[in-house]
């Protein structure tokens, strides 16, 4: 196989789901695209893991699915206390940090 | 003795100097820290400091007499001891260029001052030196002791080391000792003497502070110490004159005393960095001595040293022309005046040039000649001092003039070579003037006054201690056998070698004009003294006013403000009839003791050859104190034999003057009343009215001092001739025997220079008067008129412009372009803010943007430009 | 048995199929309006990456994304979606209203990327070859050099055991942190 083939495809699902953090405006669908862009870096790990012939890429693809399990879970949390204070997770009201 | 004092290295030839005298720079120390201690806790102490001070310098007067005890043993083993040592120290090769001709036996061309040790000689500069002795040149059973030298380098600097450190010999020893135990008894005399004063532990902390700066300048190894031991003693001096400066003629006198030693030190500055350069860029007295003494300095320049510091001995020590600061410093409470203008302070200068007598002695050509300046300048002191006292009418007064005329007998002694004569002389004025002034202290105390005519009299029914103490310091101070001033004058005008027509005394030179100004004095000295025990002591007491006020505290004499030193008189237990009392036991005791001195310490130093005492006995004093030649930084000088026929005709001369005087005011007086004879002779005889009038206004020196030659030209004219005739005679002698010029010339070209002086100062004087009287009106109006319009004028428009110029810059420059450059400033950069603010939305999704934007375009430039 | 070349074939032709899936169910992520389906959709790509794993003959890689992300991971995210009660159906509020930066964004960077892919990567190829234990299928044709399972517990166990340790750390930290966060006052 060609080892492009992997990195271009990681790089898409990395692209749309830049896309989808920048444009999406509710909460939850942002993480949606947070976890877009984690597997994205995990498929450009294990390919180059299995490129070089080692054990290692995929090693790392399972930290960093743990780490984006850990992250889902506070950032749900997160989302939810916004929730309860403002009874919308629309991202457009959340602007308190305006200058 | 040897072995008790001093410590012997087993198998060695030298011995190695006592602890002491390695040490003796404990001896400034403590009472130093004294001072510290009773400046910052006196107040709390239970006698205000005082008690301290006492103790501190008590320990520091015992380790003085232990210093002595260890140098004379140190003395008495070089007595009896050989030694190979032909130097004290040897300089190696520090003198630049110098061509010794000196051979000690290693290379040229060593370093400067490293250890070359050859046979064991200690070499200079070393930590500490430990005293050797050189040959004596004699019998080879006993050598000369070597000065105790130790000092350590505080700071170098450009190939020069600074050093600091103590020079110990005999003269040192003797002034430690004086110094410490004439401190001592001060201190307790103060005790009684300033009781209840406004300042007591201040005035305790500065007698500290001056015996520590006094200490510390007499162990001076070198010149710059010597310098900051001068300046120490002159402020305390200052400190303590003016230690009742809220009344105004203190504060002046204190001001005057410095000032006046400040014209002087200029000359000290200058003599030594002229030293300093001479020897070879060094500061060490011991060396300087020895260069001077070694010939290797030419004596041109020996000359002018000394001459400079001449005027710092002048100035510092009394001597005449700078002498005026002394009387006036009678401001000072008593005890200070015993302290410093008596017995030590004064002294300093006489100290200086007994220290580094090798560059007096070659540089003044004191062997072999018959004038030179230091001589002719002390006898004219002794003279001048003399004859003021005999006018004055202030206790204190008569004895600062005494002293200004022993200080005199002082310089004059060192003049003429006799080197012991004017250190024993130093030691026995100290111990008889110091009783003096504090007898006369005490006196004033009881009847708050000094002043001798309206306040004294008859003292002797009423204090007895007083009365005996006292008349034993002025016999001594007449010089009357067998107290001590007798001892010590008598060598002095034995040393002047101009006895010669009388069966010959030897000496350095033959100083005829010295004997005869010398005689002269004492004489007078016996008078004026018989007169002040007259005044104070016999006759009517004539104080009884200044008795009867209980607030008299606030009586002020303007010669001396220290009348009331104490809060409780003790006069509560007067009746009506007021009569002083003794002084208590703290100031009787140290009279006593100062009187068994002054009858006492004569006895140290008995002339060679006094068929009276055992050979053992003789000449004590010259022997442990006078430096030997063979220690090369002594000069070799030769020593006057006494005569007897010199001492009888001088205590006749003594006798006479004495009786004189006796017969004035015990007989003539006494029977008249009062205390002068009416229509006496100065009123009688317009010549001794005159002179009468000249020195009460003390030769009018203060008048040219203070305000210059606009005076009256009754008094200008006389006054420019008498001085123009001193400086012109003095000058001409000075030059004439300080380059060895043939006796008329230097008298020739004095008369000249007295006349040239004479006729410019009368010249001038005459001038400006002539200037002022037929020009003074139109220059008056002409000044006028320029003040006006010109000057006036000139300022007026000054200021009109600028006010117009600065009216421009405001209002243009400051308002306009300065202002408006910085609020431009500001709203630029409110401007910007307003719109950069625009970017923070608050929306994370944007920042997020930017942020993944901004990546991309770093990658992208990663990859296409890198 | 099976030829090389077939088995690349097949390889090679289930990577694309999966990926277009993946691509497509990705894209849905990130446009539909109904937060439902977009979970749904997310369920598609996770499960593709587990399948691209396995064909990288990254099996344990593959199952535990499979165990996490599917199991865990999107059951969470629906939770989240009923506890902050979005709409059942198609919500309004999806989307931000102005989308070009976005879309530029997102362009630009995939043009940098993959240009960058192509610059460097065009002529990499590897095989992915796996170990038999010995049954007739495999022997001499394809070897099979490792586990990769082994391989990879080897790998945290002795290599990477700090980063093991750290990653236990942090999920004990994220558990509490969740925890403390989310917590009714």
């Amino acid at each position: 196989m060609f080892l492009w083939q992997f990195l271009l495809l990681s790089a898409i699902l990395f692209c749309i789901g830049v896309y989808g953090v920048l444009a999406r405006r509710n909460g939850v669908l942002v993480l949606m695209s947070i976890e877009l862009i984690l597997n994205a870096v995990n498929i450009n790990f294990v390919a180059m893991g299995a490129f070089n012939g080692t054990a290692a890429g995929e090693v790392f693809a399972l930290f960093v699915i743990a780490v984006a399990a850990a992250e889902v879970g506070i950032g749900l949390a997160i989302v939810l206390l916004i929730y309860r204070n403002r009874r919308s997770i629309d991202l457009h009201e959340v602007d308190l940090m305006k200058g | 003795m040897a072995s008790i004092f001093a410590v012997e290295s087993g198998g060695n030839v030298y011995q190695s100097s006592g602890w002491l005298l390695e040490n003796v720079w404990l001896i400034p120390l403590i009472p130093a820290i004294s001072f510290a201690l009773i400046l910052f806790f006196g107040k709390k102490m239970p006698k205000g400091g005082s008690e301290l001070g006492i103790a501190m310098i008590g320990v520091s007067f015992l380790l003085a007499v232990l210093t002595a005890g260890q140098w004379i043993g140190q003395v008495n083993y070089a007595d009896n001891h050989g030694t190979e040592q032909a130097h004290c120290f040897d300089f190696g090769d520090k003198h630049h260029g110098d061509d010794h001709g000196e051979d000690d036996g290693h290379a040229e061309g060593d370093d400067h001052g490293d250890d070359h040790s050859a046979a064991g000689l200690l070499l200079y500069p070393g930590e500490t030196a430990s005293a050797f002795f050189v040959e004596d040149g004699g019998d080879g059973n006993s050598s000369s002791p070597c000065p105790v030298i130790s000092n350590t380098t505080w700071w170098s600097n450009g190939g020069q080391n600074f050093k600091v450190g103590t020079f110990v010999d005999g003269l040192t020893v003797t002034l430690l000792v004086v110094v410490t135990l004439v401190s001592l008894l001060v201190n307790i005399y103060s005790t009684d003497y300033v009781a209840g004063d406004r300042r007591y532990t201040h005035y305790f902390a500065f007698l500290s502070l001056f015996t520590a700066s006094m200490l510390f300048f007499v162990v001076s190894e070198n010149i710059l110490q010597m310098i900051v031991g001068w300046e120490l003693v002159g402020v305390c001096s200052f400190a303590l004159i003016g230690h009742w400066w809220e009344e105004q003629p203190n504060s002046d006198a204190a001001l005057k005393a410095f000032l006046t030693n400040r014209v002087g030190d200029m000359g000290l500055l200058i003599g030594m960095i002229i030293l300093f350069f001479a020897a070879g860029e060094t500061f060490s007295v011991f060396e300087i001595n020895a260069l001077a003494n070694s010939g290797e300095i030419s004596q041109n320049l020996l000359l002018i040293a000394s001459l400079c510091l001449l005027a710092a001995v002048m100035s510092k020590s009394g001597q005449f022309i700078l002498h005026t600061w002394l009387p006036d410093a009678m401001a000072g409470p008593t005890p200070v005046s015993a302290l410093i203008h008596a017995a030590t302070m004064v002294v300093a200068g006489i100290y200086m040039i007994a220290r580094l007598y090798g560059v007096f002695f070659n540089g003044l050509s004191i062997g072999g000649s018959s004038i030179n300046a230091l001589a002719l300048l002390g006898a004219v002191t002794c003279l001048a001092g003399a004859m003021l006292a005999f006018v004055q009418n202030d206790i204190k007064k008569v004895l600062a003039y005494s002293t200004i005329s022993q200080l005199g007998y002082m310089a004059l002694a060192l003049g003429v070579g006799a080197w012991t004569a004017a250190v024993f002389h130093l030691m026995t004025h100290a111990f008889f003037k110091a009783c003096l002034f504090l007898g006369a202290g005490s006196v004033a105390h009881s009847v708050h006054s000094f002043d001798m005519k309206e306040s004294m009299g008859g003292m002797r029914k009423y204090m007895p201690h007083t009365y005996r103490t006292f008349l034993i310091g002025s016999l001594a101070l007449m010089g009357l056998p067998p107290l001590a001033g007798f001892w010590s004058k008598d060598e002095i005008l034995a040393g002047t070698g101009g006895w010669g027509l009388f069966g010959g005394t030897g000496g350095n030179g033959a100083y005829t004009f010295a004997l005869i100004m010398g005689t002269l004095a004492a004489m007078m000295t016996a008078a004026y003294m018989t007169r002040v025990l007259y005044l104070t002591f016999f006759g009517e007491f004539r104080g009884a006013h200044h008795l009867h006020h209980d607030d008299h505290h606030e009586e002020e004499h303007a010669d001396h403000g220290d009348i009331h030193g104490h809060a409780d008189h003790g006069h509560d237990d007067h009746g009506h009839e007021a009569v002083p009392h003794e002084s208590g036991p703290r100031i009787v005791v140290p009279l006593y003791i100062l009187a068994f001195l002054a009858l006492t310490t004569g006895f140290l130093n008995f002339p060679g050859g006094f068929q009276l005492v055992p050979k053992g006995w003789q000449l004590r004093f010259e022997h442990y104190v006078e430096p030997r030649s063979a220690t090369e930084y002594f000069p070799k000088i030769a020593h006057a034999t006494p005569s007897w026929t010199l001492a009888i005709v001088v205590t006749a001369l003594v006798l006479c003057g004495a009786a004189a005087s006796y017969l004035y005011y015990f007989k003539r007086v006494d029977a008249q009343g009062g205390t002068e004879l009416v229509n006496g002779l100065t009123e009688r005889n317009a010549l001794a009215g005159w002179g009468h009038h000249a020195l009460v206004n003390k030769y009018f020196l203060d008048h040219i001092y203070d305000s210059g030659p606009a005076q009256p030209a009754s008094v200008a004219t006389p006054a420019a001739g008498l001085w123009a005739t001193a400086a012109g005679l003095g000058l001409g002698f000075t030059l004439g025997n300080g380059l060895d010029i043939s006796m008329p010339w230097p008298i020739i070209w004095g008369g000249v220079a007295a006349v040239t002086i004479f006729l410019l100062v009368q010249s001038a004087l005459l001038t400006g008067i002539g200037i002022a009287s037929f020009v003074k009106k139109p220059m008056a109006y002409f000044i006028n008129w320029f003040n006006k319009s010109v000057l006036d004028g000139v300022i007026d428009n000054t200021g009109k412009g600028a006010v117009a110029v600065a009216d421009v810059v405001y209002h243009k420059i400051d308002q306009g372009v300065v202002d408006g450059a910085v609020n431009l400033a500001g709203a630029a950069s409110s401007g910007a803010g307003g719109e950069l603010r625009r970017m923070q939305t608050g929306k994370v999704q944007q920042y997020a943007a930017l942020l993944f934007g901004g990546a991309a375009i770093l990658a992208g430039i990663l990859m296409f430009v890198i | 048995m099976i030829p090389v070349l077939a088995v690349q074939t097949a390889q090679t032709i289930f990577f694309w199929v999966i990926a277009a899936v993946m691509i497509f169910s990705a894209l849905r992520v990130v446009t539909t309006k109904n937060i439902v389906h977009a979970a749904l959709y997310l369920v598609v790509v996770l499960a593709g990456v587990a399948m691209q794993f396995i064909l990288l003959g990254a099996e344990f890689a593959g199952a535990t994304q499979v165990l996490v992300y599917i199991g865990a991971v999107v059951v969470l995210f629906l939770f989240g979606i009923m506890l902050t009660r979005a709409k059942i159906g198609n919500e309004e509020k999806a989307d931000h209203d102005n989308k070009i930066p976005a879309i530029l964004t997102a362009v630009l960077l995939a043009s940098v990327m993959i240009f960058a892919i192509f610059d460097w990567s065009s002529d990499l190829q590897f095989t992915v070859e796996k170990a038999t234990t010995g049954n007739e299928l495999g022997r001499g044709q394809i070897v099979l050099e490792e586990q990769s399972v082994r391989l990879v517990s080897d790998s945290i166990f002795s290599e990477y055991i700090v980063a093991f340790e750290a990653i236990s750390v942090l999920l004990l930290a994220a558990l509490i942190g969740a925890i403390v966060i989310a917590r009714k006052e």
